[in-house]
Protein backbone atom coordinates (compact mmCIF):
# COMPACT_ATOMS: atom_id res chain seq x y z
CA UNK A 1 0.00 0.00 0.00
CA UNK A 2 1.57 3.58 -1.04
CA UNK A 3 0.71 5.84 1.58
CA UNK A 4 2.13 9.68 1.62
CA UNK A 5 5.00 8.72 4.05
CA UNK A 6 5.64 6.15 1.61
CA UNK A 7 5.66 8.10 -1.00
CA UNK A 8 8.08 10.64 0.17
CA UNK A 9 10.56 7.73 1.17
CA UNK A 10 10.51 6.16 -2.54
CA UNK A 11 11.52 9.73 -3.68
CA UNK A 12 14.15 10.12 -1.66
CA UNK A 13 15.93 6.97 -2.73
CA UNK A 14 14.63 6.97 -5.95
CA UNK A 15 17.32 8.28 -8.43
CA UNK A 16 16.02 8.29 -11.97
CA UNK A 17 19.79 8.66 -13.13
CA UNK A 18 20.40 5.43 -11.44
CA UNK A 19 20.88 2.60 -13.49
CA UNK A 20 19.05 0.19 -11.06
CA UNK A 21 16.50 3.07 -9.91
CA UNK A 22 13.65 0.39 -11.16
CA UNK A 23 14.98 -2.25 -8.95
CA UNK A 24 15.34 -0.19 -6.13
CA UNK A 25 11.63 0.78 -6.39
CA UNK A 26 10.37 -2.99 -7.37
CA UNK A 27 12.31 -3.84 -3.58
CA UNK A 28 10.95 -0.91 -1.88
CA UNK A 29 7.00 -1.99 -2.93
CA UNK A 30 7.80 -5.63 -1.95
CA UNK A 31 9.32 -4.70 1.40
CA UNK A 32 5.73 -2.65 2.16
CA UNK A 33 3.90 -5.39 1.34
CA UNK A 34 5.90 -7.35 4.07
CA UNK A 35 5.41 -4.70 6.41
CA UNK A 36 1.75 -4.41 5.78
CA UNK A 37 0.99 -5.54 9.12
CA UNK A 38 -1.06 -3.31 10.65
CA UNK A 39 -1.23 -1.89 14.52
CA UNK A 40 -3.02 -3.89 16.67
CA UNK A 41 -5.76 -1.88 18.73
CA UNK A 42 -5.87 -1.78 22.28
CA UNK A 43 -9.09 -4.53 22.61
CA UNK A 44 -6.89 -6.75 20.43
CA UNK A 45 -3.80 -6.43 21.97
CA UNK A 46 -5.02 -8.05 25.34
CA UNK A 47 -5.33 -10.97 23.58
CA UNK A 48 -8.93 -12.04 25.14
CA UNK A 49 -10.19 -11.71 21.51
CA UNK A 50 -8.08 -14.28 19.66
CA UNK A 51 -8.26 -16.33 23.03
CA UNK A 52 -12.32 -16.60 22.74
CA UNK A 53 -11.98 -17.52 18.97
CA UNK A 54 -9.12 -19.72 19.71
CA UNK A 55 -11.11 -21.70 22.24
CA UNK A 56 -14.08 -21.51 20.29
CA UNK A 57 -12.16 -22.93 17.17
CA UNK A 58 -10.69 -25.94 18.77
CA UNK A 59 -14.21 -26.78 21.10
CA UNK A 60 -15.68 -26.59 17.80
CA UNK A 61 -13.64 -29.31 16.10
CA UNK A 62 -13.80 -31.30 19.78
CA UNK A 63 -17.56 -31.04 19.60
CA UNK A 64 -18.38 -31.78 15.99
CA UNK A 65 -15.77 -35.09 15.95
CA UNK A 66 -17.05 -36.47 19.34
CA UNK A 67 -20.50 -36.14 18.02
CA UNK A 68 -19.58 -38.06 14.56
CA UNK A 69 -17.59 -40.55 16.97
CA UNK A 70 -20.60 -41.25 18.97
CA UNK A 71 -22.71 -41.56 15.88
CA UNK A 72 -19.96 -43.88 14.32
CA UNK A 73 -20.29 -46.29 17.23
CA UNK A 74 -24.08 -46.79 16.92
CA UNK A 75 -23.84 -47.02 12.96
CA UNK A 76 -24.81 -43.58 11.41
CA UNK A 77 -22.76 -41.31 9.50
CA UNK A 78 -20.33 -43.65 8.82
CA UNK A 79 -19.30 -41.76 5.09
CA UNK A 80 -18.28 -38.55 6.82
CA UNK A 81 -15.19 -38.86 8.81
CA UNK A 82 -14.37 -37.68 12.22
CA UNK A 83 -10.50 -37.79 12.14
CA UNK A 84 -8.39 -36.94 9.68
CA UNK A 85 -6.03 -40.31 10.23
CA UNK A 86 -5.98 -43.15 8.88
CA UNK A 87 -5.40 -46.58 11.38
CA UNK A 88 -2.22 -47.53 9.22
CA UNK A 89 -1.42 -50.74 9.14
CA UNK A 90 -5.36 -52.15 8.86
CA UNK A 91 -6.44 -49.05 7.15
CA UNK A 92 -4.07 -48.00 4.59
CA UNK A 93 -4.18 -44.58 2.80
CA UNK A 94 -5.13 -44.77 -0.69
CA UNK A 95 -2.14 -44.05 -3.25
CA UNK A 96 -2.40 -42.70 -6.49
CA UNK A 97 -2.12 -45.20 -9.14
CA UNK A 98 0.64 -43.27 -10.92
CA UNK A 99 2.72 -43.70 -7.17
CA UNK A 100 6.47 -45.46 -8.01
CA UNK A 101 5.80 -48.65 -5.75
CA UNK A 102 7.84 -51.70 -5.15
CA UNK A 103 8.61 -53.49 -8.51
CA UNK A 104 6.97 -56.23 -9.99
CA UNK A 105 8.05 -58.11 -13.34
CA UNK A 106 5.28 -58.80 -15.76
CA UNK A 107 4.70 -61.90 -17.82
CA UNK A 108 3.89 -63.24 -21.00
CA UNK A 109 0.75 -65.39 -21.49
CA UNK A 110 2.77 -68.77 -20.83
CA UNK A 111 3.64 -67.17 -17.62
CA UNK A 112 7.63 -66.71 -18.49
CA UNK A 113 8.63 -63.33 -18.10
CA UNK A 114 8.25 -60.49 -20.77
CA UNK A 115 11.51 -59.45 -20.07
CA UNK A 116 14.43 -60.10 -23.21
CA UNK A 117 17.04 -59.10 -20.91
CA UNK A 118 18.21 -56.30 -22.94
CA UNK A 119 20.16 -55.22 -20.11
CA UNK A 120 18.65 -51.62 -20.77
CA UNK A 121 17.21 -50.58 -16.90
CA UNK A 122 20.77 -52.47 -15.46
CA UNK A 123 22.59 -50.00 -17.40
CA UNK A 124 20.17 -47.04 -16.32
CA UNK A 125 19.54 -47.64 -13.34
CA UNK A 126 21.50 -44.99 -10.89
CA UNK A 127 21.70 -46.82 -7.47
CA UNK A 128 22.71 -50.11 -9.70
CA UNK A 129 20.89 -52.47 -7.90
CA UNK A 130 19.42 -54.17 -10.59
CA UNK A 131 21.48 -57.11 -11.70
CA UNK A 132 20.69 -59.82 -14.75
CA UNK A 133 22.38 -62.32 -15.77
CA UNK A 134 21.22 -63.50 -19.41
CA UNK A 135 20.79 -66.74 -21.33
CA UNK A 136 18.89 -67.65 -24.47
CA UNK A 137 15.79 -68.41 -25.16
CA UNK A 138 14.38 -71.60 -26.51
CA UNK A 139 12.23 -69.76 -29.25
CA UNK A 140 13.96 -68.56 -31.97
CA UNK A 141 11.80 -65.63 -31.98
CA UNK A 142 13.34 -64.23 -28.67
CA UNK A 143 16.78 -63.54 -28.51
CA UNK A 144 17.37 -63.50 -24.76
CA UNK A 145 15.41 -64.15 -21.14
CA UNK A 146 16.77 -63.42 -17.80
CA UNK A 147 18.12 -66.40 -16.18
CA UNK A 148 18.35 -64.47 -12.71
CA UNK A 149 16.85 -60.93 -12.07
CA UNK A 150 18.36 -59.78 -8.92
CA UNK A 151 16.56 -56.49 -7.37
CA UNK A 152 18.27 -55.00 -4.14
CA UNK A 153 15.49 -52.91 -2.81
CA UNK A 154 18.45 -51.90 -0.10
CA UNK A 155 20.08 -50.20 -2.77
CA UNK A 156 16.85 -48.59 -4.99
CA UNK A 157 16.01 -45.10 -4.89
CA UNK A 158 12.32 -45.51 -6.80
CA UNK A 159 13.34 -43.46 -9.20
CA UNK A 160 11.63 -44.97 -12.11
CA UNK A 161 13.96 -44.78 -14.61
CA UNK A 162 14.13 -48.80 -15.09
CA UNK A 163 10.46 -48.68 -15.86
CA UNK A 164 10.82 -45.56 -18.13
CA UNK A 165 13.21 -47.23 -20.15
CA UNK A 166 12.09 -50.42 -20.73
CA UNK A 167 11.32 -51.44 -24.17
CA UNK A 168 9.07 -54.49 -23.27
CA UNK A 169 7.13 -53.34 -20.79
CA UNK A 170 8.95 -56.07 -18.75
CA UNK A 171 9.03 -54.14 -15.41
CA UNK A 172 6.67 -51.65 -13.41
CA UNK A 173 6.76 -50.04 -10.11
CA UNK A 174 2.81 -50.23 -9.45
CA UNK A 175 2.37 -52.84 -6.88
CA UNK A 176 1.01 -50.24 -4.63
CA UNK A 177 3.42 -51.57 -1.72
CA UNK A 178 5.20 -49.48 -0.05
CA UNK A 179 5.64 -50.75 3.93
CA UNK A 180 9.08 -53.14 2.84
CA UNK A 181 10.56 -54.07 6.10
CA UNK A 182 12.89 -56.90 6.60
CA UNK A 183 15.00 -58.35 9.18
CA UNK A 184 18.23 -58.43 7.50
CA UNK A 185 19.73 -56.67 3.99
CA UNK A 186 19.96 -60.05 2.67
CA UNK A 187 15.93 -60.38 2.01
CA UNK A 188 15.77 -57.08 0.94
CA UNK A 189 17.36 -58.29 -2.22
CA UNK A 190 14.57 -59.79 -4.46
CA UNK A 191 15.21 -62.51 -7.02
CA UNK A 192 13.09 -63.18 -10.46
CA UNK A 193 10.52 -65.28 -8.73
CA UNK A 194 9.59 -63.26 -5.69
CA UNK A 195 9.32 -60.22 -8.57
CA UNK A 196 7.11 -61.88 -10.58
CA UNK A 197 4.79 -63.71 -7.63
CA UNK A 198 5.43 -61.30 -4.80
CA UNK B 1 -17.06 -38.13 69.47
CA UNK B 2 -18.62 -41.51 68.66
CA UNK B 3 -16.95 -44.36 67.21
CA UNK B 4 -19.52 -44.49 64.39
CA UNK B 5 -18.64 -40.67 63.37
CA UNK B 6 -14.97 -41.62 62.67
CA UNK B 7 -15.91 -44.73 60.99
CA UNK B 8 -18.25 -42.42 58.91
CA UNK B 9 -15.26 -39.54 58.62
CA UNK B 10 -12.48 -42.50 57.41
CA UNK B 11 -14.78 -43.43 54.68
CA UNK B 12 -15.76 -40.07 53.43
CA UNK B 13 -11.90 -39.39 53.45
CA UNK B 14 -11.18 -42.47 51.72
CA UNK B 15 -13.94 -41.80 49.27
CA UNK B 16 -12.98 -38.26 48.96
CA UNK B 17 -9.26 -38.97 48.15
CA UNK B 18 -9.89 -42.22 46.22
CA UNK B 19 -12.17 -40.28 43.54
CA UNK B 20 -9.63 -37.04 43.34
CA UNK B 21 -7.43 -39.78 42.64
CA UNK B 22 -9.06 -41.64 40.44
CA UNK B 23 -10.22 -38.02 38.51
CA UNK B 24 -6.95 -37.40 38.10
CA UNK B 25 -5.57 -41.35 37.00
CA UNK B 26 -8.03 -40.56 34.36
CA UNK B 27 -7.33 -37.21 33.17
CA UNK B 28 -4.07 -39.08 31.39
CA UNK B 29 -6.62 -40.52 29.34
CA UNK B 30 -9.10 -37.52 29.07
CA UNK B 31 -5.96 -35.32 27.68
CA UNK B 32 -5.08 -37.78 25.39
CA UNK B 33 -8.46 -38.25 23.97
CA UNK B 34 -9.71 -34.90 24.10
CA UNK B 35 -6.85 -33.35 22.21
CA UNK B 36 -6.78 -36.08 19.49
CA UNK B 37 -10.62 -35.16 19.08
CA UNK B 38 -9.56 -31.43 19.09
CA UNK B 39 -6.81 -31.62 16.73
CA UNK B 40 -9.13 -34.39 14.29
CA UNK B 41 -7.09 -37.37 15.50
CA UNK B 42 -8.30 -40.58 17.08
CA UNK B 43 -6.06 -40.67 20.00
CA UNK B 44 -4.29 -44.07 21.97
CA UNK B 45 -6.83 -46.61 20.61
CA UNK B 46 -4.34 -49.24 20.92
CA UNK B 47 -3.62 -50.95 24.25
CA UNK B 48 -6.10 -53.84 24.40
CA UNK B 49 -6.89 -56.86 27.31
CA UNK B 50 -8.54 -59.71 25.81
CA UNK B 51 -9.55 -58.36 22.39
CA UNK B 52 -11.36 -55.11 24.28
CA UNK B 53 -9.99 -51.31 23.55
CA UNK B 54 -12.59 -49.78 25.72
CA UNK B 55 -11.76 -46.42 23.61
CA UNK B 56 -8.42 -46.89 25.20
CA UNK B 57 -8.72 -46.48 28.72
CA UNK B 58 -6.18 -49.26 29.42
CA UNK B 59 -3.66 -46.85 28.55
CA UNK B 60 -3.89 -45.59 31.74
CA UNK B 61 -2.91 -48.55 33.21
CA UNK B 62 -0.15 -49.25 30.69
CA UNK B 63 1.08 -45.89 31.65
CA UNK B 64 1.31 -46.88 34.93
CA UNK B 65 2.59 -50.10 34.67
CA UNK B 66 5.82 -48.57 32.59
CA UNK B 67 6.21 -45.79 34.80
CA UNK B 68 6.39 -48.53 37.85
CA UNK B 69 8.57 -50.95 35.98
CA UNK B 70 11.26 -48.54 35.26
CA UNK B 71 14.63 -47.66 36.32
CA UNK B 72 14.06 -45.23 39.46
CA UNK B 73 17.70 -43.41 38.18
CA UNK B 74 19.05 -40.17 41.36
CA UNK B 75 22.25 -38.30 39.77
CA UNK B 76 25.70 -38.91 41.52
CA UNK B 77 25.66 -35.72 42.84
CA UNK B 78 21.65 -35.18 43.85
CA UNK B 79 20.42 -34.49 47.73
CA UNK B 80 19.08 -37.81 48.04
CA UNK B 81 16.70 -37.37 50.67
CA UNK B 82 14.97 -34.31 49.20
CA UNK B 83 15.52 -35.66 45.85
CA UNK B 84 13.26 -38.37 47.42
CA UNK B 85 10.82 -36.33 49.09
CA UNK B 86 10.14 -33.46 46.39
CA UNK B 87 7.47 -35.65 44.38
CA UNK B 88 5.92 -36.58 47.64
CA UNK B 89 5.32 -33.14 48.43
CA UNK B 90 4.01 -32.19 45.17
CA UNK B 91 1.10 -34.77 45.36
CA UNK B 92 0.36 -34.70 49.22
CA UNK B 93 -0.56 -31.04 49.01
CA UNK B 94 -2.41 -31.03 45.95
CA UNK B 95 -4.41 -34.02 47.88
CA UNK B 96 -4.77 -32.22 51.04
CA UNK B 97 -6.61 -29.02 49.51
CA UNK B 98 -9.58 -31.62 49.04
CA UNK B 99 -10.63 -32.11 52.61
CA UNK B 100 -12.16 -28.45 52.53
CA UNK B 101 -14.11 -29.07 49.11
CA UNK B 102 -18.09 -28.99 50.13
CA UNK B 103 -19.10 -31.81 47.52
CA UNK B 104 -22.89 -32.05 48.77
CA UNK B 105 -25.19 -30.73 51.78
CA UNK B 106 -25.93 -32.47 54.42
CA UNK B 107 -27.09 -36.14 54.39
CA UNK B 108 -29.39 -36.72 56.87
CA UNK B 109 -29.61 -41.14 57.41
CA UNK B 110 -31.82 -41.83 60.01
CA UNK B 111 -30.93 -39.32 63.14
CA UNK B 112 -27.81 -38.69 62.10
CA UNK B 113 -26.44 -36.01 60.11
CA UNK B 114 -23.12 -36.59 57.72
CA UNK B 115 -21.62 -33.35 56.50
CA UNK B 116 -20.59 -33.88 52.83
CA UNK B 117 -17.26 -32.17 53.49
CA UNK B 118 -14.31 -33.67 54.88
CA UNK B 119 -13.09 -31.09 56.73
CA UNK B 120 -15.60 -28.67 57.91
CA UNK B 121 -12.64 -25.79 58.77
CA UNK B 122 -14.54 -22.50 59.25
CA UNK B 123 -11.31 -20.73 57.22
CA UNK B 124 -11.39 -23.27 54.36
CA UNK B 125 -11.06 -21.22 51.98
CA UNK B 126 -7.01 -19.78 53.53
CA UNK B 127 -6.59 -23.61 54.30
CA UNK B 128 -7.19 -24.51 50.37
CA UNK B 129 -4.52 -21.17 49.56
CA UNK B 130 -2.07 -22.59 52.10
CA UNK B 131 -1.94 -26.15 51.08
CA UNK B 132 -1.99 -25.01 46.96
CA UNK B 133 1.11 -22.38 48.09
CA UNK B 134 2.97 -25.76 49.97
CA UNK B 135 3.26 -27.49 46.60
CA UNK B 136 5.59 -24.70 45.30
CA UNK B 137 8.06 -26.78 47.69
CA UNK B 138 7.84 -29.63 45.86
CA UNK B 139 8.84 -27.90 42.88
CA UNK B 140 11.75 -25.97 44.10
CA UNK B 141 13.40 -28.95 46.19
CA UNK B 142 12.65 -30.80 43.32
CA UNK B 143 14.96 -28.07 41.01
CA UNK B 144 17.33 -27.83 43.96
CA UNK B 145 18.24 -30.97 44.85
CA UNK B 146 18.81 -32.19 41.51
CA UNK B 147 22.04 -31.06 40.69
CA UNK B 148 21.28 -29.76 37.29
CA UNK B 149 20.94 -26.10 36.42
CA UNK B 150 18.27 -26.63 33.88
CA UNK B 151 16.35 -28.38 36.63
CA UNK B 152 17.35 -25.72 39.50
CA UNK B 153 16.35 -22.55 36.60
CA UNK B 154 13.33 -25.00 35.86
CA UNK B 155 12.40 -24.51 39.97
CA UNK B 156 13.34 -21.23 40.36
CA UNK B 157 11.03 -20.88 37.52
CA UNK B 158 8.08 -22.24 39.24
CA UNK B 159 8.84 -20.69 42.30
CA UNK B 160 8.32 -17.81 40.98
CA UNK B 161 5.70 -17.75 38.35
CA UNK B 162 3.17 -19.30 41.70
CA UNK B 163 4.38 -16.90 44.05
CA UNK B 164 3.03 -14.33 41.08
CA UNK B 165 0.30 -15.75 40.32
CA UNK B 166 -0.78 -17.02 43.68
CA UNK B 167 -0.99 -13.11 44.83
CA UNK B 168 -3.60 -12.89 41.46
CA UNK B 169 -5.42 -15.75 42.90
CA UNK B 170 -5.90 -13.82 46.31
CA UNK B 171 -6.87 -10.67 45.30
CA UNK B 172 -9.12 -12.19 42.93
CA UNK B 173 -11.41 -14.07 45.52
CA UNK B 174 -11.21 -10.89 47.77
CA UNK B 175 -14.19 -9.87 45.52
CA UNK B 176 -16.15 -12.93 46.87
CA UNK B 177 -15.52 -13.29 49.74
CA UNK B 178 -16.31 -9.53 50.40
CA UNK B 179 -19.73 -10.58 48.99
CA UNK B 180 -20.53 -13.93 50.87
CA UNK B 181 -18.36 -12.27 53.95
CA UNK B 182 -17.44 -15.87 54.82
CA UNK B 183 -14.57 -17.86 54.54
CA UNK B 184 -15.70 -21.33 55.15
CA UNK B 185 -16.40 -23.18 51.82
CA UNK B 186 -19.70 -24.82 52.93
CA UNK B 187 -20.99 -21.61 54.26
CA UNK B 188 -20.14 -19.98 50.90
CA UNK B 189 -21.78 -22.74 49.19
CA UNK B 190 -25.41 -22.55 50.99
CA UNK B 191 -24.71 -18.47 50.93
CA UNK B 192 -24.92 -18.97 46.75
CA UNK B 193 -28.20 -20.82 46.77
CA UNK B 194 -30.08 -17.21 47.04
CA UNK B 195 -30.94 -15.58 43.95
CA UNK B 196 -31.34 -12.27 42.60
CA UNK B 197 -33.07 -9.91 40.20
CA UNK B 198 -37.17 -11.10 41.60
CA UNK B 199 -35.32 -15.02 41.87
CA UNK B 200 -34.58 -15.52 38.49
CA UNK B 201 -30.81 -15.46 38.69
CA UNK B 202 -29.08 -17.64 41.41
CA UNK B 203 -26.78 -15.78 43.15
CA UNK B 204 -23.66 -18.03 42.03
CA UNK B 205 -20.30 -16.10 42.24
CA UNK B 206 -19.90 -15.99 38.32
CA UNK B 207 -22.61 -14.05 38.22
CA UNK B 208 -21.98 -11.84 40.72
CA UNK B 209 -17.97 -11.15 40.22
CA UNK B 210 -17.61 -12.00 36.09
CA UNK B 211 -14.45 -10.35 36.43
CA UNK B 212 -12.81 -11.94 39.34
CA UNK B 213 -13.82 -15.25 37.69
CA UNK B 214 -11.79 -14.44 34.69
CA UNK B 215 -8.69 -13.40 36.68
CA UNK B 216 -9.13 -16.33 38.53
CA UNK B 217 -9.13 -18.59 35.98
CA UNK B 218 -6.34 -17.45 34.54
CA UNK B 219 -4.56 -17.65 37.67
CA UNK B 220 -5.63 -21.20 38.40
CA UNK B 221 -4.19 -22.08 34.72
CA UNK B 222 -1.26 -20.63 35.75
CA UNK B 223 -1.20 -22.90 39.66
CA UNK B 224 -1.45 -25.81 37.63
CA UNK B 225 1.81 -25.45 35.25
CA UNK B 226 0.28 -26.67 32.27
CA UNK B 227 0.43 -25.19 28.71
CA UNK B 228 -0.02 -21.69 28.37
CA UNK B 229 2.11 -21.30 31.35
CA UNK B 230 4.22 -24.82 31.45
CA UNK B 231 7.48 -22.56 32.01
CA UNK B 232 8.51 -24.43 34.71
CA UNK B 233 7.78 -28.22 32.84
CA UNK B 234 8.73 -26.70 29.82
CA UNK B 235 8.31 -30.07 27.71
CA UNK B 236 9.22 -28.65 24.84
CA UNK B 237 12.42 -27.72 26.16
CA UNK B 238 15.35 -29.02 28.70
CA UNK B 239 14.38 -26.78 31.48
CA UNK B 240 12.35 -28.17 33.85
CA UNK B 241 12.31 -28.83 37.68
CA UNK B 242 11.81 -32.63 37.05
CA UNK B 243 14.16 -33.34 33.99
CA UNK B 244 16.16 -35.24 36.67
CA UNK B 245 13.25 -37.12 37.54
CA UNK B 246 12.87 -41.05 36.25
CA UNK B 247 9.97 -44.03 36.55
CA UNK B 248 7.26 -43.48 39.32
CA UNK B 249 8.61 -40.24 40.75
CA UNK B 250 8.43 -38.16 37.23
CA UNK B 251 4.55 -40.17 37.53
CA UNK B 252 4.40 -38.23 40.60
CA UNK B 253 4.66 -35.04 39.17
CA UNK B 254 2.62 -35.35 36.23
CA UNK B 255 0.02 -36.15 38.60
CA UNK B 256 0.48 -33.74 40.86
CA UNK B 257 -0.27 -31.10 37.78
CA UNK B 258 -3.53 -33.39 36.80
CA UNK B 259 -4.78 -33.50 40.86
CA UNK B 260 -4.09 -29.54 40.90
CA UNK B 261 -6.41 -29.33 37.77
CA UNK B 262 -8.77 -31.04 39.04
CA UNK B 263 -8.34 -29.44 42.97
CA UNK B 264 -8.32 -26.10 40.67
CA UNK B 265 -11.16 -27.05 38.93
CA UNK B 266 -12.91 -27.94 42.04
CA UNK B 267 -12.46 -24.15 43.98
CA UNK B 268 -13.89 -22.54 40.68
CA UNK B 269 -16.99 -24.87 40.55
CA UNK B 270 -17.25 -24.07 44.60
CA UNK B 271 -16.40 -20.32 44.31
CA UNK B 272 -18.12 -19.25 41.15
CA UNK B 273 -20.80 -21.88 40.06
CA UNK B 274 -22.42 -22.31 43.59
CA UNK B 275 -20.75 -25.64 44.22
CA UNK B 276 -23.27 -28.36 44.71
CA UNK B 277 -25.98 -26.16 44.94
CA UNK B 278 -28.71 -26.94 41.82
CA UNK B 279 -30.56 -23.35 40.52
CA UNK B 280 -34.01 -23.86 42.19
CA UNK B 281 -33.16 -26.56 44.34
CA UNK B 282 -33.64 -26.06 48.11
CA UNK B 283 -33.54 -28.80 50.58
CA UNK B 284 -37.63 -29.81 50.45
CA UNK B 285 -37.83 -29.25 46.32
CA UNK B 286 -37.29 -27.08 43.38
CA UNK B 287 -39.02 -23.70 44.16
CA UNK B 288 -39.29 -22.15 40.63
CA UNK B 289 -39.68 -18.53 40.13
CA UNK B 290 -42.90 -18.49 38.07
CA UNK B 291 -44.29 -19.67 40.92
CA UNK B 292 -44.06 -23.97 40.62
CA UNK B 293 -42.96 -26.46 43.60
CA UNK B 294 -41.89 -30.01 42.81
CA UNK B 295 -41.04 -31.63 45.71
CA UNK B 296 -38.38 -33.68 45.78
CA UNK B 297 -37.31 -36.79 48.25
CA UNK B 298 -34.15 -35.54 50.81
CA UNK B 299 -31.74 -38.53 49.78
CA UNK B 300 -32.62 -37.21 45.83
CA UNK B 301 -31.77 -33.62 46.75
CA UNK B 302 -28.08 -34.92 47.91
CA UNK B 303 -27.92 -36.91 45.41
CA UNK B 304 -28.31 -34.27 43.22
CA UNK B 305 -26.36 -31.34 44.45
CA UNK B 306 -23.49 -34.51 44.15
CA UNK B 307 -24.05 -34.35 40.70
CA UNK B 308 -24.45 -30.91 40.07
CA UNK B 309 -21.04 -30.83 41.61
CA UNK B 310 -19.34 -33.10 39.75
CA UNK B 311 -20.92 -31.81 36.38
CA UNK B 312 -19.38 -28.50 37.44
CA UNK B 313 -16.29 -30.16 38.13
CA UNK B 314 -15.93 -31.82 34.70
CA UNK B 315 -16.92 -28.59 33.03
CA UNK B 316 -14.22 -26.83 34.41
CA UNK B 317 -11.61 -29.41 33.53
CA UNK B 318 -13.27 -29.52 30.33
CA UNK B 319 -12.48 -25.82 29.57
CA UNK B 320 -9.16 -25.92 31.35
CA UNK B 321 -8.33 -29.14 28.99
CA UNK B 322 -9.53 -27.09 26.21
CA UNK B 323 -7.57 -24.26 27.10
CA UNK B 324 -4.04 -26.23 27.47
CA UNK B 325 -4.35 -27.55 23.75
CA UNK B 326 -5.30 -24.07 22.05
CA UNK B 327 -3.11 -21.84 23.05
CA UNK B 328 0.21 -21.59 23.06
CA UNK B 329 2.53 -20.87 25.89
CA UNK B 330 3.86 -17.40 27.00
CA UNK B 331 7.68 -16.62 26.86
CA UNK B 332 8.69 -15.86 30.68
CA UNK B 333 9.15 -12.15 30.44
CA UNK B 334 5.40 -12.00 29.11
CA UNK B 335 4.20 -14.48 31.83
CA UNK B 336 6.20 -12.22 34.14
CA UNK B 337 4.64 -9.23 33.12
CA UNK B 338 1.06 -10.61 32.70
CA UNK B 339 1.04 -11.78 35.93
CA UNK B 340 2.85 -8.49 37.91
CA UNK B 341 1.65 -5.55 35.04
CA UNK B 342 -1.86 -6.95 34.23
CA UNK B 343 -3.73 -9.57 36.40
CA UNK B 344 -2.48 -7.83 39.53
CA UNK B 345 -3.47 -4.39 39.22
CA UNK B 346 -6.93 -5.71 37.90
CA UNK B 347 -7.45 -7.46 40.49
CA UNK B 348 -6.77 -4.81 42.91
CA UNK B 349 -9.51 -2.34 41.11
CA UNK B 350 -11.96 -5.54 41.16
CA UNK B 351 -11.37 -5.12 44.87
CA UNK B 352 -11.83 -1.51 44.62
CA UNK B 353 -14.87 -1.39 42.20
CA UNK B 354 -16.80 -4.56 44.76
CA UNK B 355 -15.99 -2.48 48.09
CA UNK B 356 -17.75 0.50 46.54
CA UNK B 357 -20.33 -0.86 45.28
CA UNK B 358 -21.25 -3.06 48.06
CA UNK B 359 -20.43 0.06 50.43
CA UNK B 360 -23.51 2.02 47.76
CA UNK B 361 -25.98 -0.86 48.09
CA UNK B 362 -26.14 -1.43 52.15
Amino acid sequence: METPKRRAELEKYYDPNSTFGHLRVAQMKRSWKLKNRRELTWWESTYIPTLFSGVWLTSAHFFRNLGLHILHQVGLKKDVRAAATYQYPEEKRPLALRARTRHRLTKREDGTPRCVACMMCETVCPARCIEITAAEHPDPNIEKFPAEFILDLGKCVYCGFCVEVCPEDAIRMDTQRLDIAEYSRESMIYNKERLMNG
Amino acid sequence: MDIVAVIIKVILAALTIGVAFGIAGLLTWVERKQSAVMQDRIGANRAKIFGFKALGLFHAIADVLKMLSKEEFIPAGANKFLFNLAPYLSVIFALVGFAAIPFGNQLILGDRVIELQLANINVGLLFIFAMMSMGVYGVVLAGFSSNNNYSFLGGMRGSAQMIAYEVTMGAAIMGIIMVYNTLDLQALVRAQGEYMFGGWLPKWGIFVQPFAFLLFLTAATAETKRTPFDLPEGESEIIGYFVEYSGMKFGMFFMADLIETVLVSALMATLFLGGWQVAYLSPDGFHFPWGTFVAVPHIWVAILGMIAFFLKLSFFIWLLMTVRWTLPRFRYDQLMRLGWQILLPASLVNIAVTAIVITLLR
